[in-house]
């Protein structure tokens, strides 16, 4: 799982009928102190985020694991929304 | 696996149901001699790891499966297997205790 912020939202009427009810965010992965990693992507959100929210997700095969009925056709999944970040101190 | 450091953990309330009751912590991968690679990552903790332990991270759906006991496939991957104690390299010793 990583780190990510959303940074808005997708909207996509027609789609695969596995991903039907699904919600779409373009979401950036960044790094403990806010620095984004890479390329923005777009995820599925399972816990009604919303922009701006620092959230984590998970990709890869797991990322398909996310509702009990069905598989979803997804590679990049919100699992997660950060409260609060408790980081070491700088030395 | 791959080895990380601690660096931090994370309070999250709102979450798939598949990390309920678990310790959220967040880890940086790094080099044998310590150094930090790119990225960050957030791994489930089971073994009581602390912010500044060096871990052992297993990044992969069916090895998180088998440790948190699941039943069933969950959307959860990474999971920090055990705590390292010490790295013997070849070239020099490097001390974590």
């Amino acid at each position: 799982m990583k780190l990510g912020r959303i940074e808005g939202k997708v909207w996509a009427t027609v789609k695969d009928a596995k991903m039907n009810g699904c919600t779409f965010y373009i979401m950036q992965p960044i790094d403990e102190e806010g620095n984004s990693l890479g390329m923005s992507l777009v995820a599925v959100d399972t816990i009604g985020s919303r922009e701006g929210d620092l959230v984590y997700w998970v990709g890869g095969a797991e990322a398909t694991f996310a509702f009990e009925d069905r598989q979803i056709p997804s590679d990049a999944t919100i699992v997660g929304l950060v409260d609060r970040l408790d980081l070491e101190k700088k030395k | 696996m791959i080895l990380c450091k601690v660096v931090g953990s994370i309070v999250s309330t709102i979450k798939h149901s598949s990390f309920d009751n678990k310790k959220i912590m967040l880890v940086r991968p790094i080099n044998p001699d310590g150094t930090f690679r790119s990225g960050t990552m957030v791994a489930i903790d089971t073994i009581r790891a602390g912010v500044g332990d060096t871990v052992l991270v297993a990044s992969e759906g069916r090895s998180a499966m088998e440790i948190l006991e699941f039943t069933k496939r969950e959307p959860l991957r990474s999971v920090i297997v055990g705590i390292v104690d010490r790295i013997d390299l070849k070239t020099s010793e490097v001390n974590r205790g």
